[in-house]
């Protein structure tokens, strides 16, 4: 099995690649006087799996808001692919390719899993309403359709959820809507995913085997950005690891590195980490 | 068992389940049985076959109009989430631009009737057509920031705001740069001739002349080609709503009524989507302003546009289920057929058996009357209120449906928004996925 092998090298040698894709600088953000932000920087390596912890109201989720666009941060700016995307709405990060998952998953309910597949890929012909409608451009939707359908489907196998493929989104457990928000996401063909505690509630069988995935993606290519609260896994899986106190970043690093600040962070997290 | 999930197709038997899963059976059936009611009806008042005919044409009409403003309202709140309850003014817009702009000009004009502009009539409908469009994009573009029971207030004021407008004396008769025109103030003004009755009148129609030697009355030719010209609308309206439901741009619609902030951050402008759904079904709604009310009756008042017509639209959808437009023309039918011309049915048969005579008493007279004895003046008096009982009914059917069925008969069904057919696809996949194992097992 090559690609596990390679999946292997990269979790040991990932401080070889430096190239940054994302990267933010002296974030400043404050709600009516309560700070929520207080100069957080830090860099995201392409194609690793990095680990964005701290306690809660660490400011985690406030920073996914604020480079995703669904919040404008007071001072700082966010990088991403060399361009300035400070203050961008959502709309235009993730036309980008840079796409976030949410804390709880926002599966579309009324829509079968397919459907939710369907939706994303962008510069879809059939999203001009004319070109639906005509039957001369019909055509051309529904090949590109068949298309669509194709490799939402092989999404789905990837992701061990294709036998849902019919269901209403709205019906599926938990993990499965976890899977389904990722995968879902992953059809925009994002170059970073930006994934806020991707593994809550999520059975531990499943969150091994959405690791798994995690890490053949990044071999293919792709970045992680994600929030979580599982030291262990954080530890055993990421490349690198930002550590957030207080709106601010405290420790950024490798595994080992972070874990060398141990007494800091036991400092800080209460005793956590084991 | 049949896997129905409207409350008709599960109460039915197997054999007639399996038929009612069809859309046209479900919509067939339904008008099948209000006309035979209203058939009985008629055979209860001694119609003759014009009556007849008459009496249907006459639901059929409303039936058809009715159809098509709801089919609008499904696309917008059914399929795209969007509160729109300003459905009249967007027509208001359609028939007063047709109308001011196809009206003969200052010196042409019949005496005592308003001039215009002069404008050809097909070139005025599609004038009106794309007024009511811009109206629509007007009213989309600041309200769509907005979240839905706000952008309900926003397209209701927008509509009285209209009709207000089009009342108003200043507005009766204008003069400007030496064109007169206006559009008749309160009075309303007089529209055009509707081009089917005109056709039809010109003597010796073939049609026509068959239909008097049969001994009917010629009237009822031009009368039901109109309502198949507004039929060929409706199911125009049907299929463009149902292909572009079932598309990418449906897709996503259908994900902004869902989830609109996750819509977002899957790279969607939703506001773009939600425009373009807005001002088509503007147009849609312009378009039946002026067949409905600038064609039907060949005269307009703002007095037509009151927001109680939009709430009539939205209970039909409301009855059928938003989200289906098979339920949406099912929901009508039975509105219109039960709720809106019901009640003015059950006067006709009480009045013509029981014998009603006399004047209309106050309610107190008639509860006075009640109380030594005699039921006529209750009921001469509540089937009198017929505008009145159609609010009741409609009350009650709403808290009913609230309790037992708040999707409405055919809410929760699903319409797959793929310009393919998903199903089939993936069945294809799963035998080939089962095929492709069992073909490597032979080779092991």
């Amino acid at each position: 099995m090559s690609r596990q092998s390679k999946a292997e090298d990269n979790a040991h040698g990932a401080s070889e690649q430096t190239d940054t894709v994302l990267s933010v600088e002296q974030l400043q953000k404050s709600f009516q006087g309560v700070t929520a932000l207080d100069g957080v920087s830090f860099e995201v390596e392409t194609e690793t799996i990095t680990g964005l912890i701290g306690p809660n109201g660490a400011g985690k989720s406030t920073t996914f808001n604020v480079i995703s666009g669904a919040i404008e941060p007071d001072a700082g700016q966010v990088n991403f692919n060399d361009e300035d995307v400070t203050g961008l709405s959502p709309v235009q990060t993730s036309s980008r390719g840079l796409v976030r998952t949410f804390q709880i998953a926002r599966e579309f309910k009324n829509m079968t899993v397919l459907e939710n597949m369907m939706l994303p890929p962008k510069n879809q012909r059939g999203e001009a309403a004319w070109r639906s409608v005509l039957p001369g451009m019909r055509d051309n939707v529904q090949a590109d359709e068949e298309e669509l359908f194709e490799r939402a489907w092989e999404m789905l196998e990837f992701f061990d959820i294709d036998h849902l493929a019919l269901e209403d989104a709205g019906t599926l457990s938990g993990g499965q809507r976890k899977l389904l928000e990722l995968a879902r996401a992953l059809m925009i063909d994002p170059d970073v995913l930006l994934l806020d505690e991707p593994f809550a509630g999520v059975n531990p069988s499943l969150e091994r085997e959405l690791l798994n995935r995690l890490e053949d993606l990044r071999d293919r290519g792709r970045t992680f950005l994600l929030v979580e609260h599982d030291m262990d896994l954080i530890m055993q899986h990421c490349e690198r690891i930002i550590v957030m106190h207080q709106g601010q970043t405290l420790v950024t690093g490798s595994p080992e590195e972070v874990r060398s600040e141990e007494q800091v962070i036991e400092a800080y997290l209460g005793g956590e980490v084991t | 068992m049949s896997n129905a999930t409207d409350p008709i197709g599960r109460r039915l038997p197997d054999s007639i389940a399996s038929y009612w899963e069809q859309d046209l059976i479900k919509i067939f059936s339904t008008l099948a049985a209000v006309y035979a009611l209203y058939l009985f009806v008629g055979v209860l008042l001694g119609y003759d076959l014009f009556g007849q005919l008459n009496s249907l044409r006459r639901l059929t009409f409303l039936i058809v109009v009715y159809g098509i403003a709801a089919l609008v309202v499904n696309l917008h709140w059914g399929y795209s989430g969007l509160f729109n309850i300003g459905v009249v003014g967007f027509m208001a817009i359609g028939v007063y631009t047709a109308t001011i702009l196809s009206r003969p000009v200052a010196g042409q004009n019949p005496t005592g009737s308003l001039p215009g502009f002069g404008v050809p009539l097909p070139l005025a409908v599609v004038a009106g057509v794309l007024t009511a469009a811009a109206a629509g994009y007007v009213a989309a573009l600041p309200s769509l920031r907005l979240r839905n029971d706000y952008f309900a207030i926003v397209t209701l004021a927008f509509a009285e705001i209209l009709r207000i407008t089009f009342k108003s004396s200043e507005l009766q008769e204008v003069r400007l740069f030496g064109w007169t025109f206006g559009t008749g103030g309160g009075r309303g003004i007089r529209t055009f001739s509707n081009p089917v009755q005109t056709f039809f009148e010109t003597s010796g129609q073939p049609i026509v002349a068959t239909i008097e030697d049969i001994g009917l009355n010629g009237k009822i030719v031009p009368d039901w080609s109109f309502v198949l010209v507004l039929l060929t609308i409706l199911i125009g309206t049907f299929w463009l709503i149902s292909r572009l439901s079932a598309s990418p741009f449906g897709r996503v619609l259908k994900g902004i009524r869902d989830d609109e902030e996750a819509t977002q951050s899957l790279a969607k402008n939703t506001s773009s989507f939600k425009i373009r759904a807005f001002v088509i079904g503007c147009a849609i709604l312009g378009l039946l302003g002026i067949v409905w009310q600038g064609a039907s009756s060949g005269y307009v008042t703002p007095d037509r546009f009151v927001p109680e017509l939009t709430f009539f639209i939205w209970i039909a959808v409301i009855i059928g289920g938003a989200g289906s437009n098979t339920g949406t023309i099912v929901g009508t039918i039975l509105f219109v057929g039960l709720i809106l011309e019901g009640p003015g049915q059950v006067r006709r048969v009480v009045e013509e058996f029981v014998g009603l005579s006399g004047s209309v008493p106050t309610f107190p007279d008639a509860l006075s009357a009640l109380v030594s004895g005699n039921i006529d003046p209750v009921m001469l008096y509540f089937f009198d209120q017929t505008s009145a009982l159609r609010i009741i009914m409609t009350g009650l059917v709403l808290i009913w449906l609230l309790k037992r069925r708040p999707q409405g008969l055919f809410g929760d069904r699903q319409e797959v928004a793929s310009s393919i057919d998903l199903e089939d696809r993936v069945n294809k996949r799963r035998e080939r996925g089962s095929g492709a194992q069992t073909s490597g097992g032979d080779r092991n």
